[in-house]
């Protein structure tokens, strides 16, 4: 399967990273990390791919990386269906203090709008 | 991210204790609550209808009930309960954001829900609040989930950010005076 996994830096997008390295190792599947600037949070493409690189390294899995710019939910959107990738995977869904889930913009975008199938790890 | 809130702050609500009839006639106690209800409401959330839950919360397991209400029963959160006949009914809570902010949520066993009660939670919370200086209230709620979104309004919550899956509301409480 062709997976195409989008990390912005969040830390639930590097828990979806493993997960997914993990799966695809034993699956055999295709994998490219699509890297974009998450306004959310307080980071940047290169520090993403810095650490996207090192956790693969770490598995010891080759994946291509890619930075996307503009409209993350769009990119990953029009990425999947022009590339034809079978699967979008996503990290999202932090909790408040509270403990209340919530759903990042682009993870919503991306729910609402791809017509690839959408794993979306939390 | 920053949470915006109404400019009007909004007047003065009841402080617990209090006593309330509900639309049941049912008398219901209301009155702050701390760590040591800890038992009670664990029991009070292992009868809590799984349609009831609301994004994650509260959890399921008794396990994992238990580690939520540690993080909101701490000492820089507010609680109040509702008990009715000696058990715990109700609960709304406060937590502290990262910014001078809290956010709150409110909970009503199935059998008691549409008789006023959440009502009087948070109007009582909102005191209890208040009469400690706090100013900035906020919280999410699903879009469909209609009456819960009507008392919020009705209470003075202002809806703050309507682009998401989840409806952001605020409300500005005016300084104890």
């Amino acid at each position: 399967m062709k997976l195409l996994l989008g990390a912005g830096g969040s830390k639930l997008s590097y828990q979806a990273l493993e997960k997914t390295i993990e799966r695809a190792s034993e699956a055999g599947d295709d994998l490219t990390v699509a890297v974009f600037d998450n306004e959310e949070i307080d980071t940047n493409a290169d520090e993403v791919i810095q650490r996207v690189q090192e956790t693969l390294d770490e598995a010891d899995f080759e994946a291509e990386i890619r930075q996307i710019d503009g409209d993350p939910g769009s990119r990953l959107v029009d990425i999947a269906e022009s590339e034809t990738f079978d699967r979008i995977v996503l990290g999202s869904g932090e909790r408040s203090t509270l403990g209340k889930i919530q759903l990042g913009s682009i993870a919503e975008f991306v729910l609402l709008n791809a017509q690839t199938p959408v794993t979306l790890i939390r | 991210m920053i949470r915006r809130y109404p400019d009007d702050p909004v007047g003065s609500f009841p402080e617990p204790p209090r006593t309330i009839t509900d639309r049941e006639g049912r008398a219901v106690h209301i009155r702050r609550g701390d760590a040591t209800d800890r038992t009670a409401l664990i029991e009070m959330y292992s009868r809590f209808d799984s349609a009831d839950r609301a994004q994650g919360i509260p959890p399921s397991r008794e396990t994992a009930i238990e580690r939520w209400l540690n993080n909101i029963l701490a000492d820089e959160c507010r609680n109040v309960v509702a008990s009715h006949d000696g058990d715990v009914v109700g609960h709304a809570t406060l937590v502290p954001d990262e910014q001078e902010g809290y956010e709150l949520a409110i909970f009503v066993l199935s059998e008691y829900q549409g008789a006023g009660i959440g009502t009087a939670l948070v109007e009582t919370l909102l005191g209890f609040a208040q009469s400690d200086g706090i100013e900035q209230v906020w919280l999410t709620v699903e879009r469909w989930n209609d009456p819960a979104i009507a008392l919020y309004r009705k209470v003075g919550f202002e809806t703050s950010n309507s682009e998401r899956f989840e409806l952001e509301m605020g409300i500005r409480l005016a300084g104890d005076s």
